[in-house]
């Protein structure tokens, strides 16, 4: 038997950076109103949402990923033609094929990455980030952009007052390479099928397009309490497993950073994790709204830009959402 | 050993105490819990687990919204209990 030489892996892998980019256009509770029956109060108290970006025509998928791509690597410092693949997390891009992640790896200059779309929902970017990490470890690639891209306005119906005011656009990137210590935990991660129709698209494409006309536009839609319940208890657990895999106690942790879906699960999840006072918590969805795959990297942009984080801290990410499925790890910020 | 219902009530009150900071002296069985005690339909669903865990019991989504006073809980919880 002949015998197979190994890639070279580097033995831990690490985010050396973050970039994200949101539309220019911010949406008030009040656009909201004009198609729903509700108020500024409710949506508020229910979601903590006071605005969300809402993406042009002219900001497609791969603009908006190209724009956070090329500030994720300015970041990290790491020259497009390093990157070795190129993950896309979306749920939002119309177009199957080809996958967007070799169009967005083009316009960014990368030389001939391995480059493939994920679907995952709002637990894409955990899903991407331990596939990278995989990757760096493993030696396929030295240096991964991961992508977390929406234009969930395009999957939005106005007039379901359920979801109307919940979803917003934007995409957020980071760039994995390798490290001589381990700055990504174990992931904890799943999927629980059946719960699969707690949060769907409205109906498939070919049913749409089969119809004769007069029929709604396929839309997100969910069982909102179902997924509460489901997110505030049983995320909080997956959350403190992952923070047991990486040996990490609440005292130690610097950031919290949850998927951005609604204020009230991020409060509830807090509370359950105990995490001490001085925990930072990400609480960008009162500005953005949720914006699924893109959510994590977003706010942690945000997190280090203001100085609320810093480089260095330790931080806890969990996403959750359609599938369901979720994805938990304890990283080190860039 | 199955709570009796003062002891559900008094249960609850905690419960609605930790979640919504009401007093528990105000929880009582003809209290509301969206219109008297500030439990709005998401605080609701707190409530809700953190009584199953509490009593041993299991109260689908589907049955919440039929319990509409601490009362209506507290019956729910005592015919249901394990
Ligand atoms: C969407 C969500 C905010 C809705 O809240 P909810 O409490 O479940 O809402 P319900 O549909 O049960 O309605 C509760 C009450 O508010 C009213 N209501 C519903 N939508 C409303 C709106 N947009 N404006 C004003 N009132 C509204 C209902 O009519 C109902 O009133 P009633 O009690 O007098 O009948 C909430 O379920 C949620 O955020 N869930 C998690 C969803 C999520 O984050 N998903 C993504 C995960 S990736």
């Amino acid at each position: 038997m002949s015998k197979i030489k190994p890639a070279k892996g580097s033995p831990y892998a690490r985010i050396l950076g973050v970039g994200g980019y949101r539309p220019t256009r911010v949406v008030p509770n009040e656009v909201i109103l004009e198609t729903i029956d509700s108020s500024d109060e409710w949506i508020r108290s229910r979601s903590g949402i006071a605005t969300r970006h809402w993406a042009s025509p002219q900001e497609t998928v791969a603009a908006m990923s190209v724009e956070a791509s090329g500030k994720a690597l300015a970041d990290a410092g790491v020259s497009p033609e390093q990157i070795g693949a190129v993950i896309v997390s979306t749920v939002s891009h119309f177009k199957q094929t080809p996958a967007i992640a070799t169009e967005i790896a083009h316009r960014i200059g990368a030389g001939k990455p391995a480059a493939f779309d994920i679907s995952a929902g709002c637990a894409g970017f955990g899903y991407g980030l331990t596939l990278a990490k995989g990757l760096v470890v493993e030696g396929s690639a030295e240096y991964v952009l991961v992508i977390g891209v929406e234009r969930l306005s395009d999957l939005t119906d106005l007039e379901d007052r359920a979801t109307a005011f919940l979803f917003g656009d934007g995409a957020g990137a980071v760039v994995v390479g390798p490290s001589d210590e381990p700055a990504i935990g174990p992931t904890v991660w799943g999927s629980e099928g059946d719960k699969s129709d707690t949060i769907k698209q409205t109906v498939p494409w070919d049913e749409y397009l089969g119809k004769d006309g007069g029929e709604k536009f396929p839309a997100i839609t969910q069982e909102g309490q179902a997924v509460f319940r489901w997110a505030v208890f049983e995320m909080a657990k997956v959350a403190q497993q992952a923070l047991d895999a990486a040996g990490i106690a609440a005292d130690d942790l610097d950031v919290f950073i949850p998927h951005q879906a609604n204020m009230r699960i991020i409060d509830s999840m807090v509370k359950t994790l105990k995490l001490p006072e001085h925990v930072t918590v990400a609480r960008d969805v009162e500005t953005t709204g949720n914006t699924s795959a893109a959510s994590i990297p977003l706010a942690m942009e945000r997190l280090l830009a203001t100085g609320a984080a810093k480089s260095g801290d330790t931080a806890l990410v969990i996403g959750f959402g359609a599938g369901l499925v979720y994805a938990a790890t304890v990283v080190t910020l860039p | 050993m199955a709570a009796t219902q003062e002891e559900i009530v008094e249960g609850l009150a905690e419960i609605v105490n930790e979640i919504a900071g009401i007093p528990p002296e105000d929880v009582a069985v003809e209290k509301s819990f969206t219109d008297d005690l500030d439990v709005d339909s998401l605080s609701m669903v707190e409530v809700v687990v953190a009584a199953e865990e509490r009593f041993d019991v299991k109260i689908p989504d589907e049955d919440v919204k039929n319990l509409k006073t601490v009362g209506d809980a507290a019956d729910y919880i005592l015919k249901h209990q394990a």
